[in-house]
């Protein structure tokens, strides 16, 4: 089946987690192989999640884990103590 | 690097014996990953880091209701998305942006941005600061309900059945909104992706225009 531009953008995301069924897949990619506007976006968005799971995007505060880990601590040492919120 | 299921049932069961000081240990691996997903949140680094040591503490008085049939990892994210909810609620923000709303159609319109002169990015712009200062901004405008899913799913790499867990939403709901935020991250960040393109060799052509 020959597919529109539209029909493929609706699957973008399946296609980037592999989770398309095989047909569509194959009709998808036969799609791309002839269509640089679909091949484009693929890549953009592609290329954007990478950046987003590059651990450089997002940085952590600088003593982060000291602080979490001080304030852990005093509570750690803190004798059980009876709460009422025990729910 | 994250323990082994096995080590973290081994610590858990230890802590929960009294040898508390080895949630220290549990917890490292993951440090990360709450006070992340908890900042694209709420956007504030000190309100996140405030909101990441609730979170932990909260995990350390709870750990005896953790059962071992979710991950410990999708436990503790549970509990950050949560904090992170319940913050946003608190905050005059989610009275605009409401959390609560399950309506699927809302504005925005969720079809890729149509490029013709780029066929990908070229990893020197995607090695730009700039560029990942410009992602951050386009990850913070997404509404909270899509912006919550592409974090999890993303960001933090869980799975679909994790990422529904941790949210409290279904399958197919994870899939409609992580299409809509990725669509609309696509959308925001094309305009300088493309100027961040080195020339090519249609470049005079297009200057010249």
């Amino acid at each position: 089946m020959t597919l529109e531009c539209k029909q493929v953008w609706e699957h973008i995301s399946e296609f980037l987690d592999q989770q398309l069924d095989p047909k569509l897949l194959m009709d998808i990619e036969k799609h791309l192989e002839n269509c640089e506007v679909c091949s484009a976006i693929l890549d953009s968005t592609r290329n954007i999640l990478v950046l987003t799971a590059d651990n450089r995007t997002y940085e952590l505060p600088v003593g982060y884990s000291e602080r979490l880990h001080a304030r852990l601590e005093q509570v750690i040492r803190e004798p059980a103590k009876p709460k009422n919120d025990s729910a | 690097m994250p323990a082994t299921v096995e080590r973290e049932k081994e610590l858990i069961a230890r802590i929960i014996a009294g040898e508390t000081n080895l949630f220290h240990e549990l917890i490292r691996p993951y440090e990360r990953m709450v006070y992340l997903s908890i900042l694209t949140m709420l956007r504030n680094e000190q309100e996140a880091e405030d909101a990441a040591q609730e979170v932990m503490i909260n995990a350390f008085r709870h750990l005896k209701s953790f059962r071992g049939d979710a991950k410990f990892s999708t436990w503790l994210v549970t509990i950050a998305m949560n904090e992170a909810r319940q913050r946003l609620r608190k905050a005059k923000a989610a009275q605009l942006e409401s959390l609560d709303e399950t309506r699927e159609d809302r504005e925005g319109d969720f079809t890729p941005a149509v490029l013709t002169d780029w066929r990908e990015i070229p990893s020197e712009a995607l090695e730009k600061k700039e560029m990942r200062q410009k992602l951050r901004e386009a990850v913070e405008q997404l509404p909270p309900i899509y912006r919550e899913v592409l974090v999890l799913r993303d960001l933090e790499e869980l799975n679909q059945e994790e990422t529904a867990s941790a949210l409290g939403i279904n399958i197919t709901l994870v899939k409609v909104r992580l299409h809509r935020a990725r669509m609309l991250l696509q959308k925001m960040l094309v305009p300088y992706l493309r100027t961040a393109a080195p020339a090519k060799k249609g470049f005079f052509g297009r200057m010249f225009q």
